[in-house]
């Protein structure tokens, strides 16, 4: 996990995509997700067409590709273990540029490639296409718990100020003279974490009180409706249906 | 390091979809247990403080530096139920809205990181303490060992998946070795940060501390006619009566558990000759067997005679095997049942 990810990918616009209700889109994106990777790897061209349907998604949304690329860079780590597969992977052995690789060694790492880049897209555009709020209304209308999402809710409410109290603990420290060089310094930030706990946490109790006192009986009254009809979950069927097709396809083929 | 698509197979990661998703509905249950109305605010402020304390880099030396994963440190703060809720509410968080982990993955990783990590964190941490009188030390030496525990049991945990249906064709032993020992000195870092944390909150707000709670000591009022001491309020919520489901669910499940076994699984069985039959062989008293008086009954040899396809033969003498005795020890357990209550009411 690399900080500074923790801008959110949301970006507004009035586009067919970002007009779908977001329970079609998480449908979707799942869709989708699961066709990747059921997706034989030796089949080229289905992930081609994989391909395809993500940048056609990205073209009706009208999301720039150099936002996607930026936020791809989030796969760096695994996209390092799987270049490193085919040089200790087991197996028959071929040479490849004087090098000798594992050739399943190879095919693994193609695969693990493929369908994390095509996973990491579809989830990128999902998070462009869709408020964070409204995603997580379009979770309880999927029947997710609706504690689950009442919690995450709050955490997302609450995350970019619990963020900024860390920043500016971090700023305090480091106006102090505090230099992190070596593990000797390791309580000086577990005593500015366990400060930052103790702050949530009273916050919490502090925004627990304040909604007793609004009101709160323990439900979160229902606010947004978010119907969904049958041509808006026709149009957003269509990316998953057409990767399963594919998959499907591809697999009969192999 | 989160688990991307296409890095284990369908099959594992729909099964660790579904255990993901069974143990966060069990912890969903006993974290009202824990919080009551409050939960809701509360944990999504604590999982807030965990994708915060996330970013949090730990010098480790030179240039190099770590960071939390907070799985122990949230189930020694808030309890597991709670600490589990936390992390796979940030796990999801950060796999839709920020594609960092698999969509297909996110059971993987829910099991991994929220599950196997706060759950194991929070045995150790009770095991630890739990075995020292009470008091700061055993709650802060606890933490330190439940940490270390927890981080390379999860690798373990990713290792029995990868040998289950990872992708990737490489030595199991070498993944296990690998993943081990990096996670080995991760827990180390993660053990010393997580518990300095709960030793500065225990400083500051030892009522905070889930897993130090019964360590204040009860209040004293000196008043002019001596000592009184103040009984110790009630902490937390009265815990409700859980409902009683009965023994149906049970009874159904073990039904359908012991029927697959019998009827399916059994084919599989090993054919090899058990421990008397071999010894009886080995020394040659089998010489002295006799044949068994119901040898032509109809399932005589675990099989029912007259079916000509083993598999089916051995899976139906199976299946009239778990239903006969279902049948007679029920009335044979029901008619003792009977007789103590008429008994009790006589």
């Amino acid at each position: 996990m690399s900080a500074g990810h923790h801008h959110a990918l949301y970006l507004p616009g009035d586009t067919p995509v970002h007009r779908l209700p977001p329970q079609c889109k998480l449908i979707a994106a799942m869709g989708f997700a699961v066709a990747v990777v059921a997706t034989p790897r030796e089949a080229w061209g289905a992930f081609g067409v994989d391909v395809l349907l993500l940048a056609v998604v990205a073209a009706v949304a009208r999301i720039p590709p150099a936002l996607v690329l930026r936020r791809m860079v989030v796969e760096v780590p695994f996209v390092l273990f799987a270049v490193a597969i085919p040089f200790i992977g087991l197996g028959e052995r071929i040479e490849v540029l004087g090098v000798s690789l594992s050739l399943p060694g190879l095919w693994a790492a193609w695969n693990i490639l493929a369908k994390a880049t095509l996973g990491v897209v579809a989830s990128i555009l999902l998070a462009a296409t869709t408020e964070p709020r409204m995603m997580l209304l379009g979770a309880e209308r999927l029947r997710l718990p609706a504690l689950l999402v009442q919690i995450a809710m709050f955490m997302l409410r609450y995350m970019s100020v619990i963020l900024d109290q860390a920043r500016r603990m971090r700023i305090a420290r480091e106006s102090r003279g505090f230099v992190a060089r070596d593990i000797r310094q390791a309580p000086v930030l577990a005593r500015s974490a366990g400060a930052l706990f103790i702050r949530s946490y009273e916050r919490g109790e502090r925004v627990h009180l304040a909604m007793l006192s609004r009101g709160y009986t323990g439900q979160m009254p229902v606010i947004d409706d978010l119907p969904a009809s049958w041509r808006q979950w026709s149009a957003a069927a269509v990316l998953p249906a057409l990767a399963l097709t594919t998959a499907v396809v591809a697999r009969s083929l192999v | 390091m989160h688990v991307p698509d296409g890095f284990f197979n369908v099959p594992v990661s729909a099964g660790a979809g579904v255990v993901a998703a069974a143990g966060v509905a069990v912890c969903l249950r006993r974290a009202r247990q824990e919080l009551d109305d409050r939960t809701a605010p509360m944990a999504g402020l604590v999982a807030a403080f965990i994708f915060a304390v996330q970013m949090l880099n730990f010098p480790v030396a030179a240039g190099t530096s770590g960071h939390l994963l907070g799985g122990a440190l949230a189930a020694i703060l808030v309890g597991p139920a709670t600490a589990v809720l936390c992390v796979a509410v940030v796990l999801l968080v950060q796999g839709f809205f920020f594609a960092d982990g698999g969509l297909t993955a996110l059971g993987v990783n829910i099991t991994l990181m929220a599950i196997v990590t706060s759950l194991v964190g929070w045995a150790v941490f009770r095991l630890a303490s739990r075995s020292a009188p009470r008091s700061r030390t055993a709650v802060i030496v606890g933490s330190f060992l439940a940490a270390l525990v927890s981080v390379p049991t999860s690798a373990l945990v990713f290792t029995a998946l990868f040998w289950l249906g990872g992708t990737a064709p490489i030595e199991l032993s070498s993944v296990a070795a690998a993943m081990g020992g990096v996670h080995v000195l991760i827990g180390l870092g993660e053990a010393l940060i997580t518990a300095l944390t709960v030793s500065s909150v225990l400083a500051v707000r030892p009522d905070l501390v889930y897993g130090a709670r019964g360590l204040a000591a009860p209040l004293v009022l000196r008043t002019a006619d001596g000592e009184v001491a103040v009984e110790k309020p009630a902490t937390g919520p009265a815990t409700p009566p859980a409902p009683k489901r009965g023994p149906r669910p049970i009874l159904l499940g073990g039904g359908l558990v012991a029927l697959l076994l019998a009827g399916v699984v059994s084919f599989y069985a090993s054919s090899a000759p058990d421990g008397l039959n071999k010894v009886a062989a080995d020394k040659g008293f089998n010489a002295y067997e006799r044949p068994h008086d119901l040898e032509n009954g109809p399932l005589a040899g675990y099989g029912v005679s007259g079916v000509e396809d083993e598999r089916l033969s051995g899976g139906l003498a199976g299946i009239a095997g778990v239903g006969i005795t279902v049948l007679v020890g029920g009335a044979i357990f029901f008619t003792v049942r009977r007789r103590r209550q008429d008994k009790a009411v006589a």
